[in-house]
Order: structure tokens, then C-alpha cells, then sequence
């Protein structure tokens, strides 16, 4: 146990470096805000034109967008933390090789890795909610007795992520250089058919079924009962409760980590097999 | 040098360069299509993002409509909605190649210095802008079929309707906006030699800022309508060429008069002349650049050292 410790500790520790020590303090905590600003900017500039040009105003949907959309910055950066590890060893740094021999997990090494960036997400997401509290009028609150829910929510949420992302690194040591695909897609199959920006009921029947299994789409749901209380959207979730959504995700995040762990280990003995551990694709 | 050895040397040399531009061009054309995965995460999940944000006029569309009982509101309604859907779906076919033009053009010299590829360029005796023009057409070749998938996605899933009335000047806008596209982004190639690491990040971070600020999902106009600060975001974000492009194209496809024709930013014919002006500076920019950049980079020896 030590040892895998350790090794979450000094991967973190890497991590964090790799992210951060290219540039000053300052510029990197602008980058950091910066980006899921302008992304929350983007819908609030879309609701500014349907509202102008309809003359219809829709704060209940705004509130629902712009929490959905804050709380995905979660998604994209996890996701892109975990998964991203190998090809960057593999194709970027050509270090995986070095790492992959040494006495260690690297499952463990891959979460470590993934730490820092699940760090900088918070701080933007934290940003992005503040944002929009103080200079867009979003409604939002958070009574004291739905912080552990919340919190016990988060740390579900954060680990199913990490479960997926671990499952995408597995199949990442087979394929060539698709991070950015990957991490354009992947995040995108979410933002469709979690209810993040909408509400499930804006998708298709068969849709509405896809957004339901996946367990993303109640820990944003949990997420918006306790932050946007009394909305007025339709959530489709409502026959659930807070606990019951609870053990929901406590189920999937055991699921989702089985089968991480078995696909990492099928994606790393075949790569193995066919010779692809260190391959590098550059084109 | 007689008359004949000059126009020799010249049809030599352009032979050379277009050999060149071939060559850089082939492995985005032809050795991509050796990994055929690449489509479904380059052209299918791309899609996806794209159709979240076409949900989200749909879901605004909706609940508006719920609200509405007068037909004609209600005609008005779903023609905002379509309209605000096409251009959603036009300017994710324009993401598409900012982002090539962001990873696979500014980014590869650099990324090409990192492999150890850059001195083999560098040696070889073809003009470099040969080389930016190769990358730069071989990837609006792949980008083409990602764009391509996203019109016809919306279409035929999103049902989609465009008016297009004017469709030789749509074709204009379109090949200008891409040639100052990816004339910028060989100027960028050779800044990101200069930046060294934190051109990864700033490629990262002309994704979302830029998407908003040059009006990706949403007419640009919208901007102006925001006080104080808006409209100067617009003309900052118009320094993107994907911005008016976008601009025109939107009102070309759509019809001057969709949103009540009160969020364009100029006229078609004033966007294609500043589009043109931008393509012009770009490719010369980049050609003078690229030419500084190299001679710096070679006298402080840093053409070869990686992860810096």
C-alpha cells in the first residue's frame, strides 16, 4: 500500500510540474481561468441571442445551463488527465518506456498523473460558479445541511470519471495519435446524453435511455437539486431521491473501476503482444 | 546567368517546391487513410459536442414555444430556432479547421522540432513556405471530411434548412476565410518556434476564448448587443478570419434577413474585402516570420533542442 502511495504522491507531484512549470504563477492561474470562463461565455452569449431576438427571457433554463456547464469542466479535464497520460509518455516525451519498467503501478501512476489536473478543474469550476453568481445573476444556493451530500456526490463523480478515463487509456495503448479526437469526442458523447446543458427530455426516446445508463447524468442531476433548488425543468430524474441517486453512483463507481481494471490490463497485455508499448505515430 | 539557364533555374526551383508541397501534403492525405480509426474520432465524435449545442437552441426552442399560442409568434419562433441551429452546425464545421489549423499548423513545426524532423526540413533545399503549404493543404483535405460530416449531420439529422441564393460569393467567402485561416496559421508555426512549450498551451487556450470571442455558436453580432464590453470583443474576435467568414457565410446561407437581419456584423461584401486584406497579410507575415524565426533559432542553436 505504500507503494502505491508513494507513487500517487511523486505522479501528482509530476503531474503538477508538467502543467505548471512552463510558465509564471500568474499567467498559468489566468490560463486557468481563462479557458472555462470563455467556455461558460459561450452560453451565456446563446442564450443572450435567442433571448434578444425572441424576446423571451428563461432564467430556470440559464441557471440549469450554466451549472451543467461549470460542473463539466470536471469531465473534460479528468477525462483528458487520465487518458492523455500514455499517448504523452508514449508519442510526446518518449519516456513511457522508463516509466513502464520501473517497480511500480501503473495504474496508480496514471491516477497521480490525473490528480493535478482534477486540482485545476475544481479551482476553475469554483471560478466559473462565482463568476456567475456575482456578474450574471445566476440563481444559486446551498443550504448547510446539503454540503455532505454534495461533497459525497463530488468524490463519486470524480472517481466514475477517473474509472472511464483509466478504461480510455487502456484502449489508448492501441491506438495512434487521437488525443485530441479523444478528447474532443469522448467529453462530447457526455455533454449530449448526461442532461448536462439540457434537459434529457430535449433528446430522443432512445437517447433519454442512453443518458440514463450512463451514471454521469445522475451526478450532474444530484449536483442541480442542491445547487439550483425549485427549478422549474423538467429533470426526468424525479422519480429518484438523493439517496437513492447516491447508491446509484456508489454501484456504477464499483462497476466502472472492475472495468478499468480489465480493460487497462487487456489494452497493456496486447500492446505488449504486438509490440505497441513504446510505438510513436507521427504524421 | 543566360535568359535560358534563369528560366530553367526557375522552373527547376518550382518544380522543387511543388514536389514539396506534394510531399508534406501526402502523409495528410494518403497515410492517414492507412489508420482508418482516424475518421470516427476526427469526423464522428467531433459531432457530438456539436450536437449538444444544437440541443441546447432545440431545448430553448421548446420551452419558448410552450409559451407560445399566436401562430405567428409561434412561426417566428421555430425559423429563430432553425436559423440559430444552421449556425451552430456552419460554425462547427469552421471549428473543425481552427482546430486543424490550431494542432496541425501552428503547433507541427514545433511538434516536428520535438520528433526530430525540423533540421531535416531545414537541410532539405525546398522553400519552407513549400512545406507550411503542403501541411497546410493536406490538412484542410482531412478537415474536409470532418466538415463535411458536421453539414451533412445537421442536414439530415438536425433538419436543417439553408436558403442559399448567392452560392458562387458563399464559395468565395469560404476559400478566402480558409486560405487567411491557414495563412495565419503559418504565421503561427513560426511563433510557436519561438515560444517553444507554451505553444501547447497556447493553442489550448485559443480554443474556447476564441470559439466565443470570434462567435462559433452564435452569430457574432450577439455581441454587439452586450454593453460596455461586447462589441469590443466582436472586433477583436473579426481579427480571426473563422470569425467574418463565419459572418458572411452565415448570411449567405441563411438570408440577410434571418434574426430580423439585426446580427450581422457588415455586409457580405465588406467581410469578403476584409478577408481578403487578411489573407494577403497573414501569407506575408508568415513568409517573413518564418525567414526571421529560422535565422534566430539557428543562431542561438536552438533548432534541435527539444522540450524547451
Amino acid at each position: 500500500m505504500s507503494t502505491y502511495w508513494r507513487t500517487f504522491k511523486v505522479a501528482a507531484w509530476l503531474g503538477w510540474e508538467m502543467d505548471s512549470n512552463w510558465t509564471e504563477p500568474w499567467l498559468f492561474v489566468l490560463y486557468s481561468i481563462l479557458k472555462p470562463v470563455a467556455g461558460a461565455f459561450i452560453l451565456v452569449l446563446m442564450y443572450v441571442v435567442f433571448a434578444t431576438i425572441g424576446n423571451t427571457e428563461d432564467p430556470s433554463m440559464f441557471a440549469y445551463m450554466y451549472v451543467g456547464n461549470a460542473f463539466f469542466i470536471f469531465v473534460a479535464s479528468t477525462l483528458f488527465g487520465t487518458f492523455q497520460v500514455i499517448q504523452s509518455d508514449r508519442e510526446w516525451y518518449q519516456t513511457i518506456r522508463y516509466v513502464y519498467i520501473s517497480p511500480i503501478s501503473y495504474y496508480v501512476y496514471i491516477l497521480g498523473r490525473a490528480a493535478s489536473k482534477v486540482a485545476v478543474a475544481t479551482f476553475a469550476v469554483v471560478v466559473t460558479l462565482a463568476f456567475g453568481i456575482a456578474f450574471l445573476g445566476v440563481e444559486m444556493g446551498l443550504s448547510l445541511a446539503d454540503v455532505p451530500v454534495l461533497v459525497a456526490a463530488f468524490v463519486l463523480g470524480i472517481a466514475v470519471l477517473l474509472a472511464i478515463g483509466i478504461c480510455l487509456g487502456g484502449i489508448s495503448f492501441l491506438t495512434a495519435k487521437h488525443v485530441h479526437g479523444l478528447a474532443e469526442g469522448i467529453p462530447g458523447l457526455f455533454y449530449v446524453f448526461c442532461g448536462v446543458l439540457f434537459p434529457l427530455s430535449a433528446l430522443p426516446e432512445w437517447g433519454r435511455s442512453v443518458g440514463q445508463a450512463i451514471p454521469l447524468t445522475y451526478w450532474f442531476d444530484l449536483t442541480r437539486r442542491i445547487l439550483v433548488p425549485g427549478t422549474s425543468i423538467d429533470r426526468t430524474l424525479n422519480a429518484y431521491d438523493d439517496l437513492t441517486i447516491l447508491l446509484l453512483l456508489f454501484a456504477s463507481s464499483l462497476v466502472f473501476f472492475a472495468l478499468s481494471v480489465i480493460i487497462f490490463r487487456i489494452g497493456e497485455y496486447v500492446a505488449r503482444k504486438a509490440g505497441k508499448i513504446d510505438m510513436t505515430t507521427s504524421y | 546567368m543566360t535568359e535560358v539557364a534563369r528560366r530553367n533555374d526557375l522552373r527547376a526551383r518550382i518544380a522543387l517546391n511543388l514536389r514539396a508541397m506534394v510531399g508534406r501534403a501526402y502523409p495528410r492525405v494518403i497515410g492517414a487513410n492507412r489508420e482508418p480509426s482516424w475518421i470516427i474520432f476526427e469526423a464522428f465524435l467531433p459531432l457530438l459536442g456539436i450536437a449538444a449545442y444544437v440541443f441546447i437552441y432545440q431545448a430553448l426552442g421548446e420551452r419558448a414555444l410552450a409559451n407560445a399560442t399566436d401562430p405567428a409568434k409561434v412561426a417566428e419562433i421555430q425559423a429563430n430556432t432553425n436559423a440559430l441551429i444552421a449556425s451552430v452546425v456552419l460554425g462547427g464545421t469552421m471549428v473543425a479547421f481552427w482546430l486543424n489549423v490550431l494542432w496541425s499548423m501552428a503547433s507541427q513545426l514545433y511538434w516536428e522540432k520535438e520528433i526530430g524532423n525540423l533540421q531535416l526540413y531545414m537541410m532539405a533545399p525546398m522553400s519552407r513556405m513549400a512545406l507550411l503549404g503542403g501541411m497546410a493543404l493536406g490538412g484542410m483535405f482531412m478537415t474536409s471530411v470532418r466538415a463535411v460530416s458536421t453539414l451533412a449531420a445537421g442536414v439530415l439529422v438536425f433538419g436543417v434548412v439553408y436558403r442559399i441564393v448567392d452560392p458562387l460569393t458563399l464559395l468565395a467567402v469560404f476559400f478566402v476565410t480558409l486560405i487567411a485561416l491557414y495563412g495565419m496559421g503559418m504565421m503561427f508555426a513560426s511563433l510557436y518556434l519561438l515560444w517553444g512549450r507554451e505553444a501547447w498551451h497556447l493553442s489550448a487556450l485559443m480554443e474556447e476564448p476564441i470559439f466565443f470571442a470570434s462567435g462559433f455558436y452564435f452569430p457574432i453580432g450577439g455581441l454587439t448587443r452586450v454593453p460596455v464590453w461586447g462589441s469590443a470583443v466582436a472586433i477583436a474576435g473579426s481579427f480571426i478570419p473563422a470569425g467574418l467568414g463565419l459572418d458572411a457565410m452565415r448570411q449567405l446561407a441563411l438570408g440577410p434577413t434571418a434574426f430580423g437581419g439585426q446580427m450581422w456584423l457588415f455586409s457580405v461584401d465588406v467581410e469578403l474585402a476584409i478577408l481578403l486584406v487578411l489573407a494577403v497579410v497573414f501569407l506575408v507575415l508568415a513568409r517573413y516570420a518564418l525567414a526571421y524565426l529560422e535565422v534566430l533559432a539557428k543562431r542561438e542553436g536552438k533548432l534541435t533542442s527539444r522540450h524547451q
